[in-house]
């Protein structure tokens, strides 16, 4: 059980940077992802709180104490790796207790603590296996068996599910976090998965080239991304950016893209200069009437919705309207926004403009 | 239906295979086999033309090999009866047993000589080895191309260096400087061999120990090394068939207390004409023991024991 505190942490690499001055603070008993695309520095930046990688500069707290210095061995914390390094010269119970005989806990207990935490994982058939033999599933389980017998104050993962089928995928990331929540510890979690990030987090980190782009609650993310990436990164289709050279007003509730004008959150910022009209899919609604128009390109059928892609003057749109609605290539249809759920953001920085909708976000983020 | 498959080969391809492997086999036994043989005969079957496969095996050769004998008058013989078995090899050319030959005092300095150095080498070239694989050490590149150039050369190119170094040293005819030498001239091929070995353990496997509450030190005991134990046990066959074998420093820099198998085993040549069974006998003796090394370490030769650990 603990809450953790990054601090301006930095890691260089020789001349690369691989973590830019990160900062930002883990609740106890929350389950956190680290998300970003490969080489962003999430992996890094869980090493360094795990203590298998010194930082480079900048502070780790792990329940008020700084051990940014410490070895790994004395943190208290669990790991479990992206492919799961069990020790492959030892069978299934030697593996869960190893952490266990570090301590020198007497062997009585060993075995009992093993025994329980091989029911709450459902691998007590396999106890005296070799992991060699095992299936994903299993080694996975094992691999959590040697992390949560020790009861840490804390687990970093490190894209645990990345090695597993993707239908097992889905089943092993409700069994951790069912896991999570009944032992209520903090949770590190590394991912590159959008999905899995929204799914199981209660809180995320999204990164790019070292830098964090934005810190909050899935939703909150998902809904008031702070930057381009960020949009880009998150949700399936994308954002939609339509590019435009325009101008707003602090107070503005709408904006002029070339010939039509827009409805948009009540602007907290002024901007002039080139811009980005950002809108999700499912908050785009083709009709019949409507000026602002563009002929159907495609269509992809999802079950319950389908993606609808448009050509607009603006720039090619992906709408998520209903599966009902019927839809030919070819055909031409209005456009229409729903104007509190689109972001503005600086074509040139990337960052989004602050408005109704995502202020209170932007301010801590 | 035909089940053909390019990975699974048909019978007739594992005749083929197998007849070759027998012949192979039969055809590099074969100087083993005639030298273990030659042991058990007569001095007389053991120059024999044509060559007897069928003869009388006697232990001649290794009564000759473990003692030294000398000739003694008739009378002699008469008054002292045989005690042995030895005693009536020998009493068939008017001889008695003298005393025991040096063979026995020299096979146990090839055997300190060559697990020391075997041993030393291992043990150092392991750490080197995780060193160069595991931990940003400036130059690295550098120190490695420096510890393998010491191979480039014939090591006896440097032969009169250290015969002169030895001397000053008082390393000359000693275990230690025989040890030393050896280890010296391995080093660089363990610290290679190994720092290969250790390259293909995934580090995950030590970082889970670290976290789990083990020093690095530990973690490396407890973690790697039995993953490198197939590199390590390749890798000491390598360094103990080259200590075991090597001649060439052996005679220039031992002659007496240290002296080992290798350089005294053509001495035998010199005693009172060719004594073929006496020195097939010590051959034979002589590769004992690198054989017996090698099976026990087979094991670890042949098995992968990461397999499967680690989902690549």
């Amino acid at each position: 059980m603990a809450e953790i505190v990054i601090n301006n942490l930095r890691k260089e690499f020789g001349d690369f940077t691989a973590v830019q001055s990160s900062s930002f603070k883990i609740e106890d008993g929350e389950f956190f992802m680290l998300l970003g695309p490969s080489g962003c520095g999430k992996t890094t930046t869980l090493r360094m709180i795990a203590g298998l990688e010194l930082p480079t500069s900048g502070e780790i707290y792990i329940d008020g104490e700084e051990v940014g210095r410490r070895p790994a061995s004395e943190r208290d914390i669990a790991f479990v790796f992206q492919m799961f390094a069990l020790y492959p010269h030892m069978n299934v119970r030697r593996n869960i207790s190893y952490p266990l005989v570090s301590q020198g806990m007497p062997r009585a207990e060993v075995r009992a603590k093993v025994a329980e935490v091989a029911r709450i994982l459902g691998i007590e058939g396999i106890l005296d296996r070799p992991v060699g033999g095992l299936s994903g599933g299993d080694r996975q389980r094992v691999a959590l068996g040697r992390a949560i017998v020790r009861s840490p104050k804390a687990f970093m993962m490190d894209e645990p599910l990345g090695a597993l089928d993707a239908e097992f995928r889905e089943h092993m990331a409700e069994e951790l976090r069912a896991l999570h929540d009944r032992m209520g510890a903090t949770t590190v979690y590394v991912t590159h998965d959008q999905l899995e990030a929204m799914q199981m987090g209660d809180k995320i980190v999204v990164m790019n080239h070292g830098v964090i782009e934005q810190f909050g609650r899935p939703q909150d993310i998902y809904d008031k991304p702070a930057t381009m990436f960020v949009a880009d990164f998150i949700g399936s289709p994308s954002m939609n950016f339509l590019k435009f050279h325009g101008s707003v007003e602090a107070g503005a509730t709408s904006v002029r893209m070339g010939d039509h004008a827009f409805g948009i959150p009540e602007m907290r910022e002024p901007f002039d200069g080139d811009m980005v009209f950002g809108v999700r899919p499912e908050h785009i609604h083709l009709s019949d009437a409507g000026d602002f128009r563009g002929e159907v390109l495609a269509a992809e059928y999802l079950g319950t919705t389908q993606i609808v892609t448009v050509k607009t003057a603006g720039g090619r749109i992906k709408a998520r309207v209903g599966s009902d609605r019927r839809v030919r290539m070819g055909d031409h249809v209005g456009i229409g926004f729903d104007a509190a759920r689109v972001t503005l953001f600086d074509s040139q920085s990337g960052r989004a403009l602050r408005s109704d909708l995502n202020e209170g976000v932007l301010a801590h983020g | 239906m035909s089940s053909y498959s390019i990975t699974e080969p048909s019978d007739r391809q594992k005749w083929i295979a197998g007849t070759l492997v027998v012949v192979y086999a039969l055809i590099t036994m074969m100087p083993l086999v005639w030298i273990f043989l030659t042991g058990f005969k007569s001095p007389a079957d053991a120059i024999s033309y044509p060559p007897k496969v069928l003869f009388d095996p006697t232990l001649e050769g290794y009564v000759n090999l473990f003692t030294t004998r000398t000739r003694q008058t008739q009378e002699f013989l008469a008054a002292n009866p045989p005690q042995t078995w030895a005693d009536e090899i020998v009493r068939q050319y008017d001889m008695v047993i003298a005393g025991p030959s040096k063979f026995g005092e020299r096979f146990l300095n090839s055997v300190i000589i060559g697990f020391g150095s075997t041993f030393l080498s291992i043990f150092l070239g392991t750490l080197a080895a995780y060193a160069f694989s595991r931990f940003k050490i400036p130059l690295a590149d550098d120190l490695l191309f420096f510890i393998l150039s010491t191979r480039m050369m014939p090591p006896i190119a440097v032969a009169i260096p250290i015969f002169l170094m030895y001397r000053n040293l008082g390393l000359s005819d000693t275990h230690l400087g025989m040890i030393l030498l050896y280890t010296a001239v391995n080093i660089s091929l363990a610290v290679w061999l190994l720092k290969g070995f250790i390259d293909e353990i995934p580090r995950e496997y030590e970082e889970a120990a670290l976290i789990d509450g083990y020093t690095r030190f530990q973690a490396f005991v407890k973690v790697v090394l039995p993953q490198a134990a197939t590199g390590i046990a390749s890798t000491a066959i390598f360094c103990l068939i080259f200590a075991w074998n090597e001649y060439a420093f052996a005679v220039l820099l031992t002659s007496g207390t240290a002296q080992t198998a290798p350089p005294f085993i053509p001495t035998i040549i010199g005693v009172g004409g060719l004594d073929w069974p006496a020195i097939a006998a010590a051959a034979t003796i002589f590769l004992l023991p690198v054989m017996i090394f090698t099976i026990l370490l087979r094991k670890h030769l042949l098995r992968g024991i990461t397999f499967g650990a680690v989902r690549k």
